[in-house]
């Protein structure tokens, strides 16, 4: 068994545990890590081996949990997938059981997808090993935001002072919470942008600016973040049709013709073509989505490298155990 | 017939020069200082503070049906340590008590039981499904005597039915406890909708699907000249409402559980289920107003809403956990440090809020009687010096989910009396 006992585990729940300085280290852990696999001829590290990371998905999530399981892979760490789907889980097993059978395995990382709303923080007070948020409910998805932060620094080559706008469903989107605190965290500007009903009563409080009017954000903004939007929404009258929501939220071509000319466009995926942003502009050259999916792969070893690499975390929060 | 006690030293309702109380055959039989001890056994207990046996009208015992969280045994022990003499246990069981053999069966439960008095609570619509009235008049009719009928957990929602239920508990002197949630307001809410939800994306439960449920309420209460009792007061707004109707001559009594007079919802951050509750812990500004509404009246009495669940229940995801807390042992405790001791309320008040208004907005005869020779003796005695750390393992209660373990509590109840048997205390 490996050994996650002795040493203090730290845990990455939300993208506000992360200092300026934490923050700043993981991307240029990944700008690193990026160069040395470049120039590496196995595209992979020995950084992690004889660790056990276990991908606990409890939602079906294709592209991040093959993102956590190639980022584990490329450092040479025993990768466990447990799905929930087909394992005990699916047969009423509770997330504390769960919990502990992963706990009497040694798995020394623990990266968790969940429906519900704060389960990485109920995982994390049952296990020594590092629990790493990959989207919980509507709540967050830490290493989103730390991808996206490190392909805007990547495209823009800065984060401080730079106006980023936030455009689609922040009520129901644990991206945009990661995204506001994290972008907050690194200087940047944040606006949302929304309809009224797809806004959480409280966003006043949040470290961002709010607006109803994308057209009027739009020539002010050097990074345009499209939010995916549910079509099931719609059912219960958050907007009255996907077409309506498209004319005024969508980022069509006479939209993105407004925007500065190094301004670029965003989306975390899977994107709904013609909604929320128009197939000309997803494929167009402001667009960074296929890059934020490479992205995603270095930024995820990066995080597991620091909260794994050493018997002292660089990063995340300690969590009481009990 | 039980034995003679004479508690020595005592104050009734705090006031005044310590005296000594003889119970005899169920009754306080006299009342005065230096009394001679004779045959009665004695409970030295100078300086604490006698107050008439306390009465929760909103209690989940949980049985029938989940005997494995509380059962009328356990419940009604721990309502005695906690200084109650009378529960009105709420009728969400499995099966639901809507009809007279489930409360009749409760209620000789809690008889056999012997620790509190237990009065059933009817359910409002069968099964709780909101569509048809239970048998209203035959529960009424039992020999459970229910007099307090709720969908508790659930909200009489059908603004016709709840017009109909109000009229028609007329006849046999009932009150509807309504449970307020407009339910198409609150689908999968999980707590207080606000700034902590909106950071914790979590649900929301908004003040307002209470408020609104309130007001509709009172005013159909008005309409057909009902009495209506609101279950768990959460809220400023609701606060407000039930002002202005007590202001109108409107006949509304309304409750507020010690969670709510204590604890706010920035208690959901850590995601432990212990503090998911229904209504949900709210904001500081609604725990002044609730506290201010106690103190003037407006909220006629603290009600626990004792709501015990098993570890599996709660140790689990926010979403995935049952709402609800337990509350009978520390109810006082709770009122004493929000209340008593920063001067909002004197203990003869807490005399009023805790046990004599709810007994009679129950209908519930021989208790909430006043402290005097001839009156049943139904007593609790509280130590004001004897503050204490709540331990959760320590619950006599057979459920563990109190939100304030850990807490430092003020005042703790040293002994009850039921018709003059003590059924909580030692030595």
């Amino acid at each position: 068994m490996s050994g996650a006992g002795g040493s203090t585990s730290r845990h990455l729940l939300s993208a506000g545990d992360l200092s300026r300085d934490e923050a700043l280290l993981v991307l240029d852990t990944a700008a690193e890590l990026e160069q040395v696999l470049a120039s590496s001829t196995v595209g992979k590290l020995p950084t992690l081996r004889g660790r056990t990371v276990v991908n606990l998905f409890f939602e079906d999530s294709t592209r991040t949990k093959t993102s956590f399981e190639l980022a584990a892979k490329r450092l040479s760490a025993d990768v466990i997938s447990f799905a929930a789907k087909g394992s005990s889980v699916s047969k009423g097993e509770s997330l504390k059981d769960t919990a502990l059978t992963l706990e009497a395995m040694g798995a020394d990382g623990i990266v968790i997808r969940h429906s519900w709303s704060g389960a990485p923080v109920n995982l994390a007070h049952h296990v020594r090993g590092a629990v790493v948020n990959a989207g919980d409910g509507t709540h967050e998805h830490p290493t989103q935001a730390l991808l996206d932060a490190y392909t805007v620094r990547q495209r823009l080559g800065r984060l401080e002072g730079l106006r980023v706008t936030i455009v689609g469903d922040v009520l129901h989107s644990r991206v945009a919470r990661s995204n506001v605190l994290l972008l907050h965290t690194l200087g940047a500007e944040v606006t949302l942008v929304a309809p009224p009903t797809l806004l959480p009563v409280g966003v006043e409080t949040w470290p961002c600016a709010v607006s109803y009017d994308l057209d009027a954000v739009l020539p002010k903004s050097d990074v345009v973040m499209m939010l995916r939007v549910q079509r099931e929404r719609m059912g219960v009258s958050y907007f009255p049709s996907s077409r309506e929501y498209s004319r005024r939220y969508g980022l069509d071509v006479r939209r993105a013709a407004v925007l500065g000319d190094d301004a670029i466009v965003m989306h975390p995926g899977p994107m709904n073509r013609g909604i929320e942003i128009a197939p000309e502009v997803a494929d167009g050259p402001r667009s960074t989505i296929v890059s934020q999916v490479a992205n995603g792969v270095t930024v995820r070893m990066a995080v597991l490298y620091l909260l794994l690499g050493s018997a002292e975390p660089a990063i995340g929060v300690e969590v009481t155990r009990g | 017939m039980a034995e003679s006690w004479l508690l020595r030293g005592v104050l009734p309702y705090g006031e005044g020069a310590p005296v000594d109380v003889r119970l005899a055959d169920g009754r306080v039989a006299e009342l005065a200082p230096g009394l001679a001890p004779g045959s009665s056994r004695v409970l030295e207990a100078a300086g604490q503070v006698l107050l008439p046996g306390l009465v929760d009208l909103h209690t989940h015992l949980r049985e029938p049906g989940r005997e494995d969280a509380e059962t009328v045994e356990t419940g009604t022990r721990a309502a005695a340590a906690g200084g109650f003499t009378a529960v009105h246990a709420m009728a969400n069981t499995d099966p639901v008590a809507d009809n007279a053999g489930v409360v009749e069966q409760v209620w000789r439960l809690g008889r056999e039981a012997g620790h509190c008095d237990v009065a059933p609570v009817g359910a409002v619509t069968i099964g709780l499904r909101g569509e048809a009235l239970s048998e209203l008049g035959t529960m009424a009719d039992s020999a459970a005597r229910v007099r307090v009928f709720s969908d508790d957990g659930l909200c009489v929602s059908d603004a016709s039915l709840m017009r109909r239920a109000l009229e028609y508990v007329k006849a046999f002197d009932g009150v509807i406890a309504q449970h307020a949630q407009e339910p198409r307001l609150t689908v999968g809410a999980q707590m207080n909708e606000g700034v902590v939800s909106s950071r914790l994306g979590l649900t929301g439960w908004p003040s307002v699907a209470e408020e609104a449920v309130i007001a509709r309420d009172c005013l159909l209460a008005a309409h057909v000249r009902s009495r209506l009792h609101v279950c768990h007061v959460s809220t400023r707004g609701s606060v407000d409402i039930l002002r202005l109707a007590k202001a109108r001559g409107i006949d509304v009594t309304a409750e507020v559980t010690p969670h709510h007079l204590l604890l706010t919802d920035e208690a959901a951050c850590g995601y432990d289920a212990t503090f998911k509750v229904n209504p949900p812990l709210r904001t500081q500004d609604d725990v002044d107003a609730v506290r201010e509404g106690l103190a003037d009246g407006t909220l006629d009495v603290v009600a626990t809403d004792h709501a015990p669940h098993t570890s599996q229940d709660k140790e689990t995801e926010w979403g995935a956990a049952l709402p609800g807390m337990t509350g009978l042992e520390t109810a006082l405790a709770v009122v004493a440090e929000t209340m008593v001791l920063p001067g909002r309320l004197t203990w003869r008040q807490v005399a009023d809020r805790m046990s004599a208004r709810p007994a009679v907005i129950g209908r519930l005869e021989g208790h909430g009687r006043p402290l005097a020779v001839g009156e049943p003796a139904n007593l609790a005695l509280v130590d004001t010096g004897a503050a204490w750390t709540v331990d959760p393992a320590a619950s006599v209660s057979r459920s563990r989910n109190t939100p304030f373990a850990g807490r430092r509590l003020p005042v703790r109840v040293t002994a009850t009396f039921l018709r003059g048997a003590r059924t909580h205390g030692e030595g």
